[in-house]
């Protein structure tokens, strides 16, 4: 971290996990000047959260975090003696397809002009509207892991966990070996493991590990005697906490007494930045969300800006690394350090790896497809947590005629509140798509404003470096404040 | 609803509400409300209901708390620093004046 901000340099990244950092350290190594930028104190992004500190020392923490958690640190270890240039703590609060970045650090912004730009914003839990999930004591299961990953701080009032996916069961194993009162795990996907098993016998000889390792989970659990219940309808009950979850479970409606609710099927990517700029995006209808669409090199249709790790795609985090690597290649190649022969042959082991990936990620998608987070939400149900509109709020508005989703985000403010839609984008979508008998893609997206993340007033008066920029970005002015300062 | 796994190393102190709580150097503000019992982060400007962090990571904006005379802080994205003065946000929240 340095106290006179950088304001140029040749390749800015944007996030600090698998492919942020990997794409980082590779193209440090190759002699492209590179700045990683981001929101956290520390590298290793949410999947390797705090991975430092953590492997410093060897107690109950490291038992119940693992070794796939442990495997972070080589990746951590790497970018640090790369000699690319870290700024933690940073929000990124614009990118301009001319390639500049709008960074807040420290109560103070700045612009840095970057030649290139590998966007590695990862993934976020995908929006679980449930009745009650405004009630303090409604959490993401990630959103425990993190607190477990970052401070060691596990629950310790009964917990209840909903959702499905590989996380859903990775976290009720780590909080019962936490000892955490884990009273019981609602699986909310459609088909078990069973069913699926048919798609999973061809890529079951490479992926056996990781198939064992989820049954390992569940067969803890059940060792453990923490009831897990095929369920649906979940809800959180209580006056101004949780007081229970509800859910419909072989035909009846059962009751758990839990003052913690984990909601969670599967992870989403985070792009509010190439929406924010515009970029061509793709409907991605087996992990029902939007993805940036992307070259082979995951290349964005703003041609300086590249998105590389689950924020091009939900793929993980191992494959997470070689993309970063493969965008690392491409612009170290444009930037002149290496040749087109050199970068295509360099790629070549990564791309190996991802194939290989791709087809474990399509069983993945295939099992836990998402169903209770994308049903169709009763009336009372909030959609938009920031403005408190409720599914039966947009549903009268459309029936008022606004059907264009940027009309409903004006006249209801879903997508107007401090998250910028954050949670509820998704949602608002689908109600309408669903009231219109229309798919996603007809729907489409909010149409994003800079700043994606809020910045003051004060600090935006202040910027330090706002020089008028009358050259045209190559994507228009639109979007762009610094153009208009 | 939280307690810590590991209680040896709470070195720092913040308040909240004029409240002492110890906590971790590196812990995020929101961690160490959470893990010292602060349900309440934050009320809503629209129905005044309590709020607590959904997401941990930046993205739900409900850990929004006042920090040293600053409202709208995302608690989940800030470090502990020692003698932080941390409100819970009523509403729209407050600024002090500088």
């Amino acid at each position: 971290m340095t106290d006179t901000p950088r304001t140029d340099c040749e390749l800015a990244i944007v996030g600090g996990g698998p492919a942020g950092l990997a794409a980082a350290a590779l193209a440090a190594e190759l002699g492209v000047e590179t700045i990683l930028f981001d929101e956290q104190p520390t590298p290793g992004g949410q999947i390797y959260r705090n991975i430092e500190a953590n492997s410093r020392k060897l107690d109950a923490l490291s038992d119940i975090l693992g070794a796939d958690y442990a495997k972070g640190l080589a990746l951590v270890e790497r970018f640090r003696s790369s000699g690319a240039a870290y700024e933690p703590l940073s929000s990124i609060w614009q990118v301009t397809a001319a390639g500049k970045l709008g960074v807040s650090q420290k109560g103070r912004a700045y612009l840095t002009r970057a030649g290139r730009i590998i966007l590695a914003t990862g993934a976020v839990e995908r929006p679980f509207p449930v009745p009650g999930w405004t009630l303090p004591g409604v959490m993401g299961a990630g959103a425990a892991q993190t607190l477990m990953k970052a401070s060691g701080v596990v629950p310790d009032r009964p917990t209840v966990i909903a959702g499905s996916g590989p996380l859903t069961y990775l976290v009720a194993f780590q909080l019962m070996k936490a000892r955490a009162p884990l009273t019981g795990v609602i699986d909310t996907s459609r088909k078990g493991l069973l069913e699926t098993g048919l798609t999973a016998l061809p890529v079951l000889p490479g992926f056996a590990g990781d198939l064992l390792k989820g049954l390992s989970w569940m067969a803890a659990l059940r060792r453990a005697r923490i009831p897990v219940f095929s369920g649906r309808n979940v809800a959180a009950e209580g006056g101004s906490r949780v007081e229970a979850v509800t859910f419909e479970g072989r035909g009846k409606r059962r009751r758990l007494p839990a003052s913690l609710l984990l909601l969670h099927e599967g992870v989403v990517p985070n792009n509010q930045i190439t929406a924010s700029l515009r970029c061509r995006h793709v409907w991605d209808a087996a992990q029902m969300a939007w993805r940036p669409w992307t070259d082979e090199w995951g290349v964005t249709s703003a041609e300086l800006v590249a998105v590389a790790g689950d924020g091009a795609g939900i793929s993980g985090a191992r494959a997470a690394v070689h993309g970063g690597r493969l965008a690392a290649l491409d612009a170290a190649c444009r930037i002149g350090r290496i040749s087109r022969a050199e970068r295509d042959e360099r790629a070549r082991p990564e791309r190996q790896h991802l194939q290989r990936d791709a087809r474990f990620r399509a069983f993945l998608d295939n099992t836990y497809r998402p169903n209770e987070a994308v049903r169709r939400l009763a009336n009372e149900t909030i959609a938009c947590r920031c403005e408190e509109v409720t599914a039966g709020d947009l549903r009268a508005l459309v029936a008022e005629g606004f059907t264009d989703i940027n009309q409903l985000k004006s006249f209801s403010r879903c997508g107007m509140g401090q998250c910028q839609g954050r949670m509820c984008g998704a949602t608002v979508a689908r109600i309408l798509a669903l009231s219109l008998e229309t798919d996603m893609e007809s729907v489409g997206y909010y149409r994003l404003r800079l700043p994606v993340k809020p910045l003051p007033v004060a600090q935006l008066a202040e910027l330090g470096n706002a020089e008028r920029d009358l050259r045209p970005s190559p994507l228009g002015a639109d979007g762009d404040p610094s153009q208009r300062v | 609803m939280f307690r810590r796994l590991r209680a040896d190393d709470l070195t720092t102190t913040i308040y909240f509400d004029g409240r002492p709580l110890r906590c971790r150097p590196g812990d995020s503000i929101a961690a160490a409300l959470l893990a010292a019992g602060v349900e309440r982060f934050r009320t809503t400007p629209v129905s005044g209901t309590d709020r607590m962090p959904h997401c941990m990571i930046g993205n739900c904006f409900d850990c929004l708390v006042e920090i040293d005379g600053r409202a709208d802080q995302q608690a989940c994205l800030v470090p502990v620093r020692e003698g932080s003065q941390v409100r819970s946000q009523l509403g729209t929240g407050k600024f002090d004046a500088v």
